[in-house]
Formats: structure tokens, C-alpha cells, sequence
């Protein structure tokens, strides 16, 4: 049984103190060692972004992809090795700027993934731009009269694309986070987390205290994890309104993952595979076709 | 007796049965024992427009279709306008009785109108919509080819409809056949069957999906995009029975970072692609560079820049290719110039990409892609092809290592690559930024230096392995031409024309072109007194490489960037004296 300390390794990360990334860090090791799972079963894919580090500081199967392409590169993997557990780790940038066409389509898809989105509403690694879920009218190097787009509602979009597992957390409370991933971990298909993080450096105004005075956990408000319409209202709660729901919004078993239905992907992992048919398969089919 | 050397064009609107009709006919050809190959022309729409499809049939290995047309059959007034300079003397325009056209298009044409009641016999013995197999029957009762392997085509194409409708179009054919012996005189182009062994007919994207499937390609992603569909498309019609996973993502950009977490998995893992979607795939491909994942790009290639001319050909991406993302890395670029070289290729490029753990691009373009021929099975062995996985670290491999560095400086360059999921002795972190040994983000600027050389190494490895231009012709030559990819068959046919007429011609023709084979370049061109060089281009790409790497300098060039494929004529008549 592995614990916290095999998911540890000696690299110490680069982020700065206080960052929210270091309770998503230790949220996501204390899930891994809940669910029972060692380190090398489970592949950890990110982003670019300064939360895409957190594999070079864990002891596990790390994969740092491109900026916004965490989901599509996570998605060929689990389908060439569905044997692993893959999580991903990536910004709202990444996740919900660059990479948002992949995140839809992982949605629908019900690709076997745990997304866990750092959404800390800027850019941090390039310094201090707004992001896709900045708020309107915030003041930033690339927004000097204030942003114009008004921030986008991951929960709600993918609630829409039929996502079977949503939630939102908070990095502060890692015991929330922790169970979180724990319930993703034990999903059949796509669960995205978004993760409320305060960024200390380019978000000041979204600190701790600020998120705190707003959030509310969805379990003490008798929220029904199992109707889709009531996650989509309290999705649509934030952004929009001083309170921010965090908790399961949503989760159904019901619908098979994507890999659950490749017909090749029942006989096991791909790589496990034999590259070509067993000898006895019939190599003339191929050219029957064409004769 | 002479060579038998006859050209059927067929023409019509999208939506009649032109392309389909044509390779039915092809396909009979083949299966007559005949050389065939076909070339289409459509355009990028689904009904209307000009589309048509070129036969040419023979006796002796067709490589290029001619310019000449012997038979032209005319579903549309149109084709007779357009087609009817192609004609050779006394070339026969065939269509139907009731088509009405302007005939003053024929005055002065040394060429003959064969009206034939196409529509009436596919009426008479069946319905209307199988004029075209009316069509197809009398060229074959004209050129005195058997009925019978026609009839197999139609057998086989129309099974799926149900018995009556293949009873139908076989008395169709088999009317309008006697309908045409009667009148064959006309006709002095005459093909003869011959007995031969079963043959495939086959597109060069047929040739090198099957090749990719001979290769263990276990993971395609993709999206489509003429010319790259018919691969994208074959390798998910195979995919359950040949084990494969083949995902149709939602942009290049996914599928070609699905490869990339596929191959990192362990899969063999391919996209099909062409110009622009490869565009969109360039910083995956680098992606797959850093990551030290090996990747196959099938890009198939047509005009553009942007749209350009959807369903045409075009050599014009070799720079894109060659230049592909940002930063510098090893990758290995082959052009293959027949289907069964496509079929090569593909198996090369899997077992390349993996030896050296770098992107392979293979480029071919849309003539290669969709012109279909006649060829022998053998050439395609899809059991026996040998796999080669490199340094691919076996589980014994792995245990019996004391510590395990994915990204370990070596002689070559190339790492011994274990698996994620292999054990706690393979965990190791992969990642896009510049790295250590282990895998761990660096900035140090040794480090940096060391892993930039270790990655760009690989290519004087890989050179060692690229092969030589092919050669042919006499070895004495008054001029050389050289080529890449898909013009071999038309530059061939035009050194063959060449030296029949006593002019002594030879070709020098690449089909690996990265890293670039300038020792074999030089050796091969060492005698050429005059160097002409044929691409589907605009600015001599591949005479520039030739330039630049082996300092050789090609006279003439002759380039074609019409969205047409070459043909020997087309070659010939823009040869300098």
C-alpha cells in the first residue's frame, strides 16, 4: 500500500509561497494513496503553466504536454493504456482557454480521465494577464482598459455536453479536494474538478479571505448530485452571482466511458496488444478487398 | 505485333457515376490481365461541375497516363468540349443517342461520334441508372476486351444491392456489348486479355495504409481532409479486425497530440494529414521531438496556400515538411513514388520512427494518394514484414538495469525507452521544457547544450541508413532528370520516349529526402552532363536542397503547379533542346 511519501520525490517546487498549487500537490498525493493506487499505475499528464509542474515533483509516471493540448494528449494515452489511471493537472488558461475545444469534446466524449483544472481566474507563469475566467472589466497588462469578455462557466459548459462527473473545489480545504479526487478516481468517465486557487503574485484581489467569504459546500445546502437540471442552476450560480458553489455537482455511472465501447480496447490495454494479428488471422483478407 | 497502348477517358457531373464507373472499369482491366492505371480528376463538390477519369490500359507497365485519349465516353455535352483536342486521329467519342450538345465542336476533328442507345438499353434491361454500365460494356465490345472480367467488377460492386439488380446490369452489359461488336471496326485500338495470376487493384493510399497496418500501427488519429481521408478512412474500416484504436478527433490539433500520448503509451501511433491540417499539427510534432516520441505524419500533399485547390495534387509541402515547428530536432522525411513503395515506406517509417524515437513524415501527395493501378500481391506482404522496436526496453530489460534514465545521453543520441506503467523502476517525468537525464525541468546551459546535440545526432545515424536515389536509364546520358515522389512514373515514361528517339536520357529520382542523401546525390550525378529537374511546384524545392546540400545545380527546371499531376507529354514538350 503506498503512502504519501512514495508519491515524493526530492525536487522541491519552483511555485511561489503561498501559491495554491501546494494544496492541490498534497490533495492530489493523500487521493492517490486513498484510492489504493501505486505510483506507477497512474500516468499524471499537465499542461504548460506554473501548476503543469506538479509531476516534476511527485514520484510518478509524469507527462508535461504543450500549453492547452493536457486533454488531447491524455486522451491518446488512456486509449493506447486504459490499464492506467491518468489525471491531469492543468490551468484555467490551459484548460479552459487554449485547450476549451478539447475540453467539450472530452465531455461528450466520456473519455476516462480525471481533469483537475487550477483555476486560479489569471495567467500567472506570464505574468499577470486575465484568463477566460477573469472577471469583466479587470485591469490587466493585456486588458489596460479592463477585459471586455466576460468569463466563462466551465461547470455549466460541460454539464451541457453531457460530462457525468462535475465538481468544484477549493485548494485551501484539502480534505474537500482530497475526497474529490478520490470520488473522480472511482468514475467510469470524464470528471472534471475545477479548483478555486488564489494566485498570491498576479490575482491579489482574489485572496484567500475573498474566496472564503464566498463559497459554500453543496452538501450542507442538500444539493442532489443526481439531477442533472439542479447542477446545471447551481453551475450557473458562479461566475454571476457573490456565491460560489463547491462540492459534486453532478455525477452519473450510467453512461460507459469512451474506452468501455472501442471493440478493440475489450481485449485488453493496446499496448499489451500483439502489434499484428496472432499468425493464424487471415493476412489474405487484405488483399481479397482488392483483388 | 504492337504494344497495346489504349487511353479511355470518361467524363461527367459529380453525382453520375464517374469516378466509381472508371475504377469499375480499371479494375476489369486488371483482372483482363492488363497494365492499367487511372487517374481522376473531380472537383471539390458533391453534385455538377466537370469531373473525369483517365484509363490507360496496356500490355506493358503503364507508370503515367498520356496526354492523347483514344475513347472518350461523354455523359455531358461539356466533356465532349473539353476532351475532344485530346483525341488522337480517328478517336472515338462515345454517349448516349439523346445527348444533346454543340456538335459544331467536332467540325474539322479528324474524330468519330459513336451516338449509342445507352439509356434505352439500361431501360430496356433494367433502369436507367445503368447507362454508365451500357457505357462501359461497349468500350470493352469496341476494343474487343471479353465481357467477362467487366462482368465480375459488376458482380462483385453490385452484390450488396441484391441479385436482381446484378442480373440487371449484366444483361445491360451483355446487350450493349453485342451492340458494340457489331460496330468495333471503327475502333483500331484492340486490347487482348491475358491469363495471369490475381491481381490487386489499388490506390497508393490503399498501399500504404495496409503498409501502416503490416507495420503493428496499433493508434490513428486523425481528421479528415482530401487526400488524406482515404488512409484515415481504411485504417478505421480495419480497425476492429486488426486490432487497432482509430479515433476521428475533433481537430488536427487533437489528433496529432493524441499520437503523441499514444506513442508515449507505446503504441504505434499514426496521423493522416494534409497541408493545412498539418499546419495546424506542426507543434505536436515538435512536441513528440522533445518528448523523444516516435510519430508517423502520412501528409498527403495538395496545392495551396490555405484551400488552394482541395482535391488536386501538388509536390509543394517538402519545405513544410522539412521545416516543420519551431526549435530544431531530428526527423526523417521519404516521398514514396509508387504504391508499392507507399507500402515500404509505411513500414520504414514505423520502425524508423521508433529506432530513433523522432517524428517521420511521409509525403505523398494526391496522384500518388488516389490514382489507382494494377499490381502484384506479393509486393504488398502484410505477414512478414519485419518489426523493429530499437531501443524499446523489454520488462527483462528494465528489471535487470540497475537505475533507469528515459533521457539518457548516449552515442547515438537515442535513450532506451521504457514504458509508463512498466514499474516503479520506469516512473520517470517527460516533459516539453528542457530536461535532465531523468526528466526533470532544467535551465542549465551545459545541460541544455548537451540534450539540443543528443536529440540532433540521431540524424547522422539516420543518414547512414537513407538510400540512395534510384536510377534509370542508359548510364551515358546527354541529360538526367531528377525527381521525388510521385513524378517517377510520368519522368520515367519520358526518359523511355526520349531514348527511343535516340536521345540518350537517364533520371536520378529520390524517394528518401531527410536527412538529406547528399553522398548518394553526389555519386548518382557525378557524370551528368545536363541536370533537369521535374517537381509539382513552384520554386524547384527539392533543386534547392540539391543545391544546398550536395552543391549540385540543376539547369532546367520544369515545374508544374496546375494541381494536375505530370505526364511524359506534359514533360517533353517543355524540355529544352
Amino acid at each position: 500500500m503506498a503512502t504519501v511519501q512514495d508519491y515524493t520525490n526530492e525536487i522541491r517546487p519552483t511555485w511561489c509561497p503561498g501559491c495554491g498549487d501546494y494544496g492541490i500537490w498534497n490533495a492530489l498525493k493523500r487521493a492517490l494513496v486513498q484510492a489504493g493506487l501505486e505510483p506507477h499505475q497512474v500516468m499524471l499528464i499537465t499542461g504548460i503553466g506554473c501548476g503543469s509542474k506538479i509531476p516534476d515533483y511527485m514520484r510518478i509516471n509524469g507527462m508535461a504536454t504543450l500549453h492547452g493540448r493536457t486533454l488531447a494528449v491524455a486522451t491518446g494515452f488512456k486509449l493506447a493504456n486504459h490499464g492506467l489511471k491518468v489525471v491531469c493537472v492543468h490551468g484555467d488558461g490551459d484548460g479552459y482557454g487554449m485547450g476549451g475545444n478539447h475540453l467539450l469534446h472530452a465531455a461528450r466524449r466520456n473519455i476516462g480521465l480525471v481533469d483537475v483544472v487550477q483555476n486560479n481566474h489569471v495567467y500567472g507563469l506570464t505574468k499577470g494577464q486575465y484568463s477566460p475566467t477573469s472577471r469583466a472589466g479587470w485591469v490587466t497588462p493585456t486588458s489596460p482598459e479592463g477585459a471586455i469578455d466576460r468569463p466563462m462557466n466551465p461547470l455549466a459548459l460541460v454539464l451541457s455536453q453531457g460530462a457525468t462527473f462535475v465538481a468544484r473545489s477549493f485548494s485551501l480545504d484539502i480534505p474537500h479536494l482530497t475526497n474529490l479526487i478520490v470520488q473522480a478516481l472511482g468514475h467510469r468517465g470524464y470528471a472534471l474538478i475545477d479548483v478555486l486557487q488564489p494566485c498570491v503574485s498576479f490575482n491579489k484581489p482574489m485572496s484567500y479571505e475573498w474566496y472564503r467569504e464566498r463559497v459554500y459546500k453543496l452538501e450542507d445546502a442538500g444539493h442532489d448530485p443526481t439531477d442533472r437540471l439542479t447542477a446545471l442552476e447551481r453551475a450557473l450560480e458562479y461566475p454571476g452571482s457573490e456565491r460560489i458553489p463547491i462540492g459534486l455537482f453532478y455525477r452519473s455511472e450510467e453512461v460507459p466511458s469512451y474506452e468501455e465501447q472501442v471493440s478493440t480496447l475489450r481485449a485488453g490495454p493496446l499496448v499489451a496488444q500483439p502489434l499484428r494479428p496472432r499468425p493464424s488471422a487471415d493476412y489474405t483478407q487484405l488483399w481479397q478487398e482488392l483483388f | 505485333m504492337s504494344a497495346i497502348d489504349v487511353t479511355f477517358r470518361l467524363g461527367g457531373e459529380a453525382g453520375q457515376g464517374v469516378e466509381s464507373s472508371g475504377a469499375g472499369f480499371t479494375k476489369a482491366l486488371v483482372r483482363a490481365g492488363l497494365e492499367a492505371l487511372a487517374v481522376a480528376d473531380y472537383m471539390s463538390r458533391i453534385r455538377g461541375g466537370h469531373n473525369f477519369f483517365t484509363i490507360r490500359a496496356s500490355d506493358r507497365p503503364v507508370l503515367a497516363t498520356r496526354e492523347h485519349v483514344h475513347l472518350l465516353i461523354a455523359l455531358t455535352g461539356e466533356t465532349v468540349a473539353r476532351h475532344v483536342e485530346h483525341l488522337v486521329p480517328g478517336g472515338v467519342i462515345l454517349c448516349d443517342e439523346t445527348l444533346s450538345f454543340d456538335e459544331t465542336v467536332l467540325q474539322g476533328k479528324p474524330v468519330q461520334l459513336l451516338r449509342a442507345p445507352l439509356v434505352a438499353i439500361a431501360e430496356g434491361e433494367g433502369d436507367r441508372v445503368m447507362a454508365n454500365t451500357a457505357a462501359l460494356a461497349i468500350a470493352a465490345g469496341l476494343t474487343g476486351l471479353e465481357l467477362a472480367p467487366l462482368l465480375s467488377v459488376i458482380a462483385d460492386n453490385f452484390r450488396k444491392k441484391g441479385s436482381a439488380i446484378v442480373e440487371q446490369n449484366t444483361r445491360v452489359a451483355q446487350t450493349a456489348y453485342t451492340w458494340a461488336q457489331e460496330r468495333s471496326g471503327m475502333c483500331p485500338w484492340k486490347l487482348q486479355a491475358r491469363a495471369r495470376s490475381p491481381r490487386l487493384t489499388l490506390s497508393g493510399s490503399q498501399a500504404f495504409a495496409m503498409g501502416a497496418l503490416a507495420a503493428g500501427c496499433k493508434f490513428v488519429a486523425g481528421y479528415p481532409m482530401t487526400p488524406a481521408t482515404p488512409v484515415l478512412e481504411y485504417m478505421a474500416q480495419h480497425a476492429a479486425a486488426w486490432g487497432l484504436v482509430v479515433k476521428h478527433a475533433e481537430s488536427e490539433i487533437a489528433a496529432i497530440n493524441m499520437c503523441v500520448g499514444a506513442a508515449h503509451a507505446g503504441a504505434r501511433a499514426m496521423a493522416p494529414t494534409s497541408g493545412g491540417g498539418f499546419d495546424l499539427m506542426t507543434e505536436g510534432v515538435s512536441l513528440a521531438a522533445m518528448l523523444e516520441d516516435p510519430i508517423v505524419v502520412y501528409l498527403a500533399q495538395r496545392p495551396g496556400p490555405a484551400t488552394g485547390l482541395p482535391t488536386r495534387t501538388a509536390q509543394s509541402d517538402l519545405f513544410l515538411a522539412l521545416h516543420a515547428s519551431h526549435g530544431e530536432y531530428a526527423r526523417i522525411i521519404m516521398a514514396p513514388h509508387t504504391p508499392e513503395e507507399a507500402f515500404c515506406c509505411a513500414v520504414r517509417a514505423f520502425n524508423l520512427a521508433e529506432k530513433y524515437q523522432c517524428p517521420v513524415i511521409v509525403l505523398s501527395d494526391e496522384y500518388l494518394a488516389a490514382s489507382i493501378r494494377g499490381a502484384e500481391p506479393q509486393d504488398f506482404d502484410v505477414q512478414h514484414t519485419p518489426i523493429q522496436r530499437g531501443k524499446l526496453l523489454s520488462q527483462e530489460e528494465l528489471d535487470a538495469l540497475a537505475t533507469y534514465k528515459r533521457y539518457a545521453l548516449t552515442e547515438d543520441g537515442v535513450s532506451p525507452r521504457a514504458l509508463p506503467g512498466m514499474g516503479p523502476k520506469a516512473l520517470y517525468f517527460s516533459t516539453s521544457d528542457e530536461h535532465t537525464e531523468e526528466g526533470h525541468i532544467t535551465e542549465d546551459p551545459q545541460l541544455a547544450t548537451a540534450m539540443a546535440q543528443k536529440r540532433l545526432r540521431k540524424l547522422e545515424y539516420i543518414a547512414a541508413e537513407m538510400r540512395p536515389p534510384l536510377l534509370y536509364g542508359p548510364q551515358e546520358a546527354e541529360l538526367t532528370f531528377i525527381g521525388w515522389g510521385s513524378s517517377y512514373g510520368a519522368i520515367r515514361e519520358a526518359v523511355d520516349l526520349l531514348n527511343a528517339q535516340g536521345r540518350a536520357a537517364n533520371m536520378v529520382h529520390f524517394v528518401d529526402l531527410w536527412p538529406f542523401p547528399a553522398q548518394g546525390a553526389r555519386q548518382a550525378l557525378a557524370g551528368a552532363k545536363r541536370i533537369v529537374a521535374v517537381e509539382g511546384n513552384a520554386t524547384a524545392q527539392f533543386a534547392f536542397l540539391l543545391q544546398a546540400h550536395a552543391g549540385i545545380v540543376a539547369q532546367q527546371k520544369i515545374l508544374k503547379y496546375d494541381g494536375r499531376g505530370f505526364t511524359p507529354d506534359y514533360i517533353l514538350a517543355r524540355l529544352e533542346a
